[in-house]
């Protein structure tokens, strides 16, 4: 249990003379060095995780198409009877309403190698060790030994993703630790290694298809690759970081090369026809749906109350649009980077371009509140309350869908451990209040916010409960979701907007200082 | 304002254990579980003086009667839930949700008993060590194992005797005998420890001079019977005190269970099979029992080919045989602080010589033992590796694949913690030198002082000896896991299970040894 670190601090408030009696209470966690700590709350999460997986999984005994578990199963077998070429065409062996594989190539190769060790041993966690691992140094080396224990348990314990991938049956964490990675690589200045991760990343999954699958709706659809959600970031950070270099030229070129290479290597088996390719590709990105499905707490979906986008405008039109609005919504933070590349302007741009991409995407599906949430736990130790805020939201938005799956009970557990973890004694969560009787004057604006915050913290939680017990009025069956979501795209919208602005106001800062603590 | 704040910090780690069993709501569980669900509906819906004597399951009510009236209890509750749990007939065997998360979040309800327990015997400790005493105790991976795994409401029964222990401890000897006695009468599998309770009363508590001495002899004499009679004069008053009795001591049960527990037994089964293969080998004609213990069935037959049969007598007199060092050291020198060494060593004794033990009984030792265990380096050693060896002795327990992953996590997690824990605590108190000078020069410098040699002579290490039997233990569960069923199939099902305890036998045998000497030793 990750969190005894925390308990550890215990009693004392740390303060000025924090080096004596931080060592007391904490000592016995970290004295081993990171790894041990590391290795204790990684522990903990699989734990955590095996404990998650007990709980039905998505579709759990409802034939006749089952659920994620099976789709994952079926690959494996197509990926380990069938010969390369075949696995993305429709054929005899291979039908494609049943399950087909459409997620991008690393994920066939993935379900190919789990095949072949089947359940040997939990896939996840092997995945989760090697690319986790990572994460130790994105977090150590940012503070003190307890702030990154802290922030190591947050990071590992994201109660969202351990609810998508364990309580759903999905292989999330393997892109989104391929992602850290990537981060990783790229706060230790090794832009090389970072793009040639993402890419990998990039190929692994999208999120948009495993809507579809959910839902039964036959043939998987889906626009976005997971990571697309990080590219816009990714993107103008190297370029700002090249543009500041003797050889831009040069720089940008070796970057390019090495996404390239990438992208051949393992889509390689395709490459050999056009027609292949071309197969692969309409089977990853077909356009069908609409620009919203179920209830996303993003623009159009909260918007639609409203505005009847669907009638409105084609599809095509729409695509358009939606286009627009993202890039837009993205250029903000992409410009800052180009501007000014710094460690910390990067995550806050992952964070802006993701919370871009949720909110005004083509089709968009619960879960991708994974992704804001990926930077914003990176970014827990600066954003300890907005972390918090975001996290409570994420998981409630996604409350309707897990409900579907049966997973109330996980959910409930899991939120109140994220709660306590945060709230660990002597944690971070209890610091921020020292800092309030400074200001005595009586703002009513701060007031204000205080009064909004915790009526809508009360309204969700009554929400819960209203979801759980009672039956929506015949006319609008689907009139809890809404206001669910309607909660949330406001918080999320706020977030976003909060983020924006604090990206921004960096440049004011020196650059140096962010540099020194993040690296 | 001290207490309370350490209070909130004991709930927030009780907290973090709930959530995580709720998470296992799903899991496994054993017969126990539909065991405690029919004593709910016996409870329930029969008059007292039926308790005993109704034979609608086989699973008749086996545990004394504070133990039936708490089922009772819980039954009111179950009874508004879902009125079928608590039916006697129709309810037999019922499974479905609603029984399950019932009994389930009972069982983590009831375990805030022996958070109190806990509560109550650390807060006059100093932070430190609290802290370990409550990982050791509230994460105590054994305890999920039985209680919220295989179910049992074992942690409830020990926050009872932690009390006592509490109590004994303050020097509130009357009341540490009366919860003793109120525990007893939940579950009388703890009466091991009553001869040394008795002992450590009569001395402690009663020696003080003829009139005192013998006023104090009747005030606790009358609590205990008071407390007897609570609990069986309803059952007098029934006429049904007989077959309560016949009840709770089932004699007709072997000498081990199906799955030996690693004790005593162990060795001398594993004896008698070396003998009489010998021996035939050298043309002995010796007959071999029908009965034979791998079966797991023990009949009334001798099931021993060549050494003499075990009576219950016999186990009883080899129990009151190594208690009696404890006896005489809790008669000659009566130390509060010793009591609760004394009681688990009583109840290790009850585990390696008893009649008919079970593997969970383990817990009986193991978790007072971590009161003791953040004392000193030795104890912490010792703990340490008796944790890991009696944990490893329940996996057989959980039996099935889908639980394999969590019970080696449960078990992986609490030795790190308890390597850590313990390792910190011993290197820093051993070399209190290199503290202060380090302290001066900040947390950088400290974390090379402490890995320096001077900091590791008197630091938390087990030895050679101790890491290879762990490794021993990592061996045999690769055997019993892997390599048995892929080099021998289905072929003798049971040596995987014979290994394990016998294995494990070693490791309580030395834990035995350990505490008899440290009894005697300390003065």
């Amino acid at each position: 249990m990750g969190k005894k670190k925390e308990k550890k601090e215990i009693n004392e408030k740390v303060d000025v003379e924090a080096v004596e009696i931080e060592d007391d209470t904490w000592w016995w966690l970290t004295h081993k060095g990171i790894g041990a700590t590391f290795l204790c709350i990684s522990v903990f999460a699989l734990l955590v995780r095996v404990a998650v997986s007990l709980h039905p999984y998505s579709g759990a005994g409802s034939p006749p198409k089952f659920g994620d578990y099976e789709a994952q199963r079926h690959w494996m077998e197509i990926t380990l009877n069938l010969p390369v070429l075949e696995w993305y065409r429709n054929s005899t062996g291979n039908d494609l309403s049943y399950w087909g594989l459409d997620y991008p190539p690393l994920t066939a190769y993935q379900s190919y190698f789990h095949g072949l060790f089947l359940r040997f041993f939990d896939p996840d966690s092997v995945s989760l060790f090697t690319s986790r691992g990572y994460e130790t140094y994105v977090g150590c080396h940012s503070s003190r030994k307890n702030d990154c224990a802290w922030h190591i348990a947050m990071l590992l314990l994201n109660p969202c993703l351990i609810l998508i991938d364990h309580g759903h049956f999905q292989y999330n964490c393997i892109s989104l630790g391929l992602t850290v990675a990537a981060i990783a690589a790229i706060l230790s200045q090794r832009e090389l290694l970072a793009s040639c991760l993402f890419t990998l990343a990039l190929s692994h999954k999208q999120i948009s298809a495993w809507a579809n699958l959910f839902q039964d709706k036959t043939d998987g659809a889906s626009m976005f690759s997971m990571s697309v959600y990080y590219a816009p970031a990714f993107f103008s950070h190297l370029l700002g970081k090249c543009l500041r270099r003797k050889n831009p030229i040069h720089g940008v070129a070796k970057l390019g090369l090495t996404v390239l290479g990438t992208f051949t290597v393992v889509w390689w088996p395709y490459l050999h026809s056009t027609d292949a390719l071309l197969g692969v590709l309409s089977r990853l990105a077909p356009f069908e749906r609409g620009i919203y499905e179920d209830y996303v707490a993003n623009f159009w979906c909260t918007s639609s109350v409203i505005i009847k986008w669907k009638r409105l405008f084609s599809v095509h039109s729409l695509k358009f649009i939606s286009l627009t609005a993202t890039v837009l919504t993205c250029l903000p933070s992409m410009v800052q980077q180009v501007m000014a590349p710094s460690s910390r302007g990067f995550l806050y741009g992952l964070l802006n371009s993701s919370f871009a991409f949720y909110l005004f995407s083509f089709q968009v599906h619960e879960k991708s509140i994974l992704l804001p949430l990926l930077p914003a736990s990176l970014l827990a130790l600066e954003e300890r309350r907005p972390f918090k805020w975001l996290m409570f939201y994420g998981l409630f938005s996604m409350f309707p869908l897990l409900c579907r799956d049966k997973l109330v009970l996980p959910y409930f557990a899991l939120h109140a451990l994220f709660m306590l973890l945060y709230h660990a004694p002597c944690g971070h969560g209890g610091r921020p209040r020292n800092a309030r009787p400074n200001n005595t004057k009586f703002d009513y604006f701060d007031s204000f916010k205080t009064f909004m915050n915790g009526f809508i913290y009360l309204s969700s939680f009554i929400l819960h409960i209203v979801y759980l017990t009672m039956h929506p009025p015949e006319k609008f069956p689907y009139l809890f979701e809404a206001i669910i979501m309607l909660i949330c795209f406001y918080q999320f919208a706020l977030l976003a907007f909060y983020t924006n602005v604090k990206q921004w106001s960096l440049l004011e800062h020196s650059t140096t200082e962010e540099e020194k603590k993040l690296i | 304002m001290e207490s309370s704040s350490s209070t909130r910090q004991l709930l927030w780690f009780f907290a973090i254990a709930v959530c995580v069993k709720l998470l296992l709501i799903p899991a496994y569980h054993s017969t126990d579980f539909e065991v405690h669900r029919h004593w709910l509906a016996l409870t329930h819906s029969l008059p007292l003086s039926n308790w005993y004597a109704d034979e609608t399951s086989p699973w008749t009510l086996d545990y004394p009667p504070f133990f039936a009236c708490f089922e009772r209890f819980l039954s009111i509750f179950a009874h508004y839930i879902d009125p079928q749990i608590v039916d006697l007939h129709n309810g037999l065997n019922y499974r479905a949700n609603s029984a399950i998360y019932f009994l389930r979040i009972s069982v983590i309800l009831s375990d805030l008993w022996l958070l109190y327990g806990v509560c109550r015997l650390t807060k006059n400790a100093d932070v430190k060590r609290r802290n370990l005493i409550w990982v050791l105790i509230v994460w105590s991976p054994a305890l999920v194992m039985v209680d919220h795994l295989h179910f049992q409401y074992n942690g409830f029964l020990l926050g009872w005797l932690l009390l006592s222990i509490s109590f004994l401890q303050e020097g509130k000897d009357l009341m540490g005998g009366f919860l003793f006695a109120v525990l007893l009468c939940f579950k009388h599998l703890f009466a091991v420890a009553a001869p040394v309770y008795f002992v450590y009363l009569l001395r402690h508590y009663c020696w003080k001079g003829l009139f005192r001495g013998f006023s104090r002899l009747s005030v606790l004499g009358a609590v205990v019977v008071a407390v007897f009679a609570a609990a069986y004069g309803p059952f007098l008053y029934h006429g049904q005190i007989q077959q309560v009795f016949n009840r709770m001591f089932p004699f007709g049960r072997g000498l081990c269970h199906a799955y030996w527990a690693p004790n005593f037994w162990v060795f001398y089964i594993i004896l008698d099979k070396v003998f009489s293969f010998f021996l035939k080998k050298f043309g002995f004609s010796i007959q071999i029992p029908a009965a034979s213990f791998t079966g797991g069935l023990v009949g009334d037959s001798s099931p021993f080919a060549v050494l003499p049969k075990i009576s219950p007598s016999t186990t009883l007199i080899m129990v009151l045989l190594a208690l009696s060092p404890c006896f005489i050291k809790a008669w000659t020198n009566p130390q509060p602080r010793m009591v609760a060494r004394w009681i688990a060593y009583a109840y290790t004794c009850g585990f390696l010589f008893g009649w008919h033990v079970h593997e969970k009984a383990s817990l009986h030792f193991v978790i007072p033992l971590a009161i003791v265990a953040v004392q000193s380096l030795e104890d912490a050693k010792h703990y340490f590796m008796l944790s890991i060896v009696s944990c490893y002795s329940l996996f057989p327990l959980l039996y099935e694949g889908q639980e394999y992953p969590i019970k080696v996590l449960l078990l992986l997690l609490h030795s790190i913690l308890m390597w850590l824990g313990f390792s910190t605590k011993f290197t820093r108190a051993s070399a209190p030198n290199t503290m202060v000078t380090a302290k001066k020069k900040g947390a950088q410098s400290k974390s090379i002082e402490s890995s320096s040699p001077a900091a590791e002579k008197g630091g938390f290490t087990i030895g050679w000896v101790g890491k290879s039997y762990l490794l021993g233990l990592l061996l045999v569960e690769i055997w019993g896991q892997f390599l048995h069923p892929y080099l021998l199939g289905d072929k003798f099902p049971f040596v995987p299970l014979m290994l394990i305890s016998t294995y494990c036998a070693f490791g309580i045998m030395y834990s035995w040894i350990w505490q008899l000497r440290w009894i005697i030793s300390t003065t």
